[in-house]
């Protein structure tokens, strides 16, 4: 019975870093090169390290190098961060189910619920077979903030003459994105969903430009889907 | 220096806050209204659907290379999930490609 719930245990661990491993290479890159963006502009690693464990937002992470260095007012630097991070209303919203029983731990999961650790657990497919969910949960999160971790920090350290040519590997988090899509897409037959996140924000991102079209596109979405739910209530 | 160390925490605090806030707010599996429900089904499609754009938005169409690479990357990256199901691998290759591509070839 012992080693029944190990082996058990040990397939989900396993599992769990496997399907991480996309968000590690995007992560190691993308953190890498925000070290080296704060060190260039004066911060050195304790501020990558500190901003990789509390803030733990990679674009907001980048667009508040930009508010350090011009000394933005407070007020600013809080609205950015109100109008870069909104999405993630989306993403406790979809997960509150799931992690309705979580244990103590809930507030871990939901702080360090990133587009990249919410892509990995929101889908159904994503759990198939996995004995232990919530052990699951949790080691996608830990694993996925300690690889943003390590990047920030290393970003601090490495030099950049010792750095290997990494331009485009951070493609891995849009190929990530691309590839849950897919898996989405393939996995029922009404794409109703689907589109209307893609058709929301291409129509948005075409009217008020790429700075400024994230929160309009969310409202946007929430209106067509729950429109949606009013005309077909059966689904809703 | 002090009012970088502000501007960091209040930074993580807001972004702590807009995490938490569905949790806070819809604490009692009771008290969830329907439509929450139902929108906590509709989004992951309709979220990814918006990160794949969001990933997407800095390409120019009007310049050289025309968003060539990523279209490119993200396609074989789709068709490699529909080839094997499996979601490393097809990161894998859409990634090495693109810096392929973007290294060597535009």
């Amino acid at each position: 019975m012992q080693t029944e719930s190990n082996k058990t245990r040990t397939g989900d661990l396993a599992r769990a870093f496997k399907a991480t491993l996309p968000v590690m290479t995007g992560y190691l890159v993308l953190g890498m090169g925000f070290g080296i963006v704060m060190q260039s502009c004066g911060y050195g690693t304790l501020w990558s390290f500190a901003e990789a464990v509390f803030i733990y937002a990679g674009a907001m992470q980048f667009a508040a190098v930009e508010l350090l260095r011009s000394g933005a007012s407070l007020m600013t630097v809080a609205l950015t961060t109100l109008a870069v991070n909104a999405r993630h209303l989306f993403y406790g919203i979809s997960m509150l189910e799931r992690y309705r029983d979580t244990g103590r731990g809930k507030w871990y999961l939901v702080f360090s619920l990133t587009d990249e650790t919410y892509s990995l657990l929101c889908s159904d497919d994503a759990l198939d077979g996995v004995q232990n969910k919530t052990l699951y949960y949790f080691t996608v999160s830990i694993l996925d903030h300690l690889y943003w971790i390590t990047g920030c920090t290393a970003g601090g350290l490495l030099d950049q003459l010792i750095r290997f040519e990494t331009t485009g590997a951070d493609f891995a988090l849009t190929a990530l994105f691309v590839s849950v899509f897919t898996g989405q897409w393939k996995g029922t037959k009404d794409h109703f969903y689907s589109l209307t996140g893609v058709i929301c924000a291409l129509g948005c991102l075409v009217i008020f430009g790429r700075d400024y079209f994230l929160i309009p596109s969310m409202i946007l979405t929430v209106f067509v889907l729950m429109l949606h739910a009013r005309r077909s209530p059966d689904e809703a | 220096m002090k009012h970088d160390i502000l501007a960091v925490a209040l930074i993580s605090a807001v972004t702590i806050l807009i995490r938490f806030l569905p949790f806070i707010v819809f604490r009692d599996s009771t008290q969830v209204p329907e439509s929450i429900t139902y929108l906590g089904k509709a989004l992951p499609g309709a979220v990814m659907g918006m990160l794949v754009i969001y990933c997407l938005k800095d390409i120019s169409f009007l310049a050289p290379p025309y968003g060539i690479p990523e279209l490119i990357c993200a396609a074989l990256t789709a068709g490699a999930y529909l080839w094997k199901k499996d979601t490393s691998l097809s990161v894998v290759i859409g990634t090495v490609l693109y810096m392929i591509l973007i290294q060597k070839v535009f």
